[in-house]
């Protein structure tokens, strides 16, 4: 059922605020969310103060600062720094994006920041991907084909390899996904943005053999049409990419087939 | 507690093998319903205020006839195709979506009905 209120053990509370750096003059706040599993209480949001003349551009740069220097209870996953792996996705200032590319001179004001939205928080700033990436493995992330195997690689033109093109680039950090309403509601079976977007890289990979089985898999009220175009995933995407036009394509490919 | 995995909980009861249709019918019936609603508002919009006798006369001009109850019959199918889809979305337990919608097709059909009833009846009224 559509939740309107956050679950009690998810209302946040404040938390505690960290000193002031000494001698600092261009300081900003930032508020994070924090949750540890192990202490039975509610999520709290902690205030941290940080000198911006000695912290890197980035929100990745701020949260890495405050763990080495201030709290090294602050719990986040990171790893690439330059917004390839994906890990280090968030919801920085109210927009799921991915800390290490997202610029603190974008934000006005404090810095908020909390873990991807509607989904079980793991601890701080990690949320649990375990249903998400299954769903992603579900719609078989792979090349699939019945022609014997040719001698040396498959072929492809370079027209039919630009189809791929805005898809490809997917880095599976979630925001997309987290930031669907239709996903927050039905995310149990709808497979989401993120999901639907690499069904559609290998529905039109020319050299996969699999489309209508995997058309077959899609063809579902939940599975693939819970998408109503509201567009947050398109918005959100920090790589620029747009699932919802992916997703429109996959419906439009469902109609292709019956005429 | 249960020691299904991951996948499995994803594959739940398999794909549906249908949706397609309702979507593309709900949005052939959405553009139809440009033209019919258009249709219907300027047969009635003359009626409002106007004697019996005219009133009669102009539902039982077989065009307009049949373009309301072309719009009525569309309406109320899209309505319930469209209900459908909310109900899906927001109520999540089993036996309460099943029972909405249930009687949301029963309010469509019914009201759909009674709206074309009506407007043969006095179609077909000598």
């Amino acid at each position: 059922m559509v939740e309107l209120t956050l679950p009690k053990n998810s209302k946040t509370t404040v938390g505690k605020t960290w000193p002031k750096p000494e001698g600092a003059t261009n300081v900003r706040k930032f508020k994070i969310y924090r949750y540890d599993p192990d202490i039975g209480e509610n999520p709290r949001v902690d205030t941290y103060f940080l000198d911006m003349d000695k912290c890197g551009p980035m929100v990745l740069d701020a949260i890495i600062k405050i763990k080495n220097e201030i709290d090294p209870t602050l719990t986040f996953r990171r790893s690439c720094r330059e917004g390839i792996c994906g890990s280090c996705a968030m919801n920085v200032d109210g927009i799921n994006t991915l800390a290490c590319i997202y610029g603190l001179d974008e934000i006005k004001g404090d810095v908020k920041i909390y873990p991807l939205p509607h989904m079980p928080v793991v601890k701080d700033l990690i949320p649990d991907l375990t249903h998400f990436y299954a769903q992603h493995a579900s719609i078989m992330p792979w090349l699939e084909t019945k022609t014997n195997r040719p001698a040396k690689e498959w072929l492809q033109s370079i027209e039919d390899r630009k189809k791929l093109d805005g898809l490809y680039e997917c880095v599976m950090c979630a925001c997309c996904s987290t930031s669907c309403p239709s996903y927050w509601w039905n995310g149990d079976r709808y497979l989401g943005p993120a999901a639907l977007l690499h069904a559609y890289r290998w529905i039109i990979d020319s050299r996969d053999e699999a489309t209508g089985e995997r058309l077959d898999e899609l063809q579902d009220p939940f599975k693939l049409y819970r998408c109503h175009t509201i567009m947050n995933c398109a918005k959100t995407c920090p790589k620029g990419l747009n699932p919802a036009k992916a997703i429109a394509e996959i419906k439009k490919k469902m109609v292709e087939r019956t005429l | 507690m249960s020691y299904k995995t991951d996948k499995g909980r994803v594959i739940g009861l398999g794909s549906a093998k249908t949706g397609a249709e309702h979507w593309l019918g709900e949005r052939i019936k959405a553009f139809a319903l440009i033209p019919l609603t258009l249709a219907f508002f300027c047969i009635m919009a003359p009626m409002i205020g106007a004697p019996y006798e005219q009133v009669v006369a102009t539902l039982q001009n077989p065009v307009k006839a049949i373009a309301l109850i072309l719009f009525f019959a569309v309406t109320f199918k899209h309505l319930e195709e469209g209900l459908q889809v909310v109900i899906e979305d927001y109520v999540h337990g089993k036996g309460a979506a099943l029972t909405l919608i249930v009687l949301t097709k029963l309010f469509c059909w019914s009201f759909g009905l009674a709206a074309i009833f009506a407007i043969a009846k006095i179609a077909f009224s000598a």
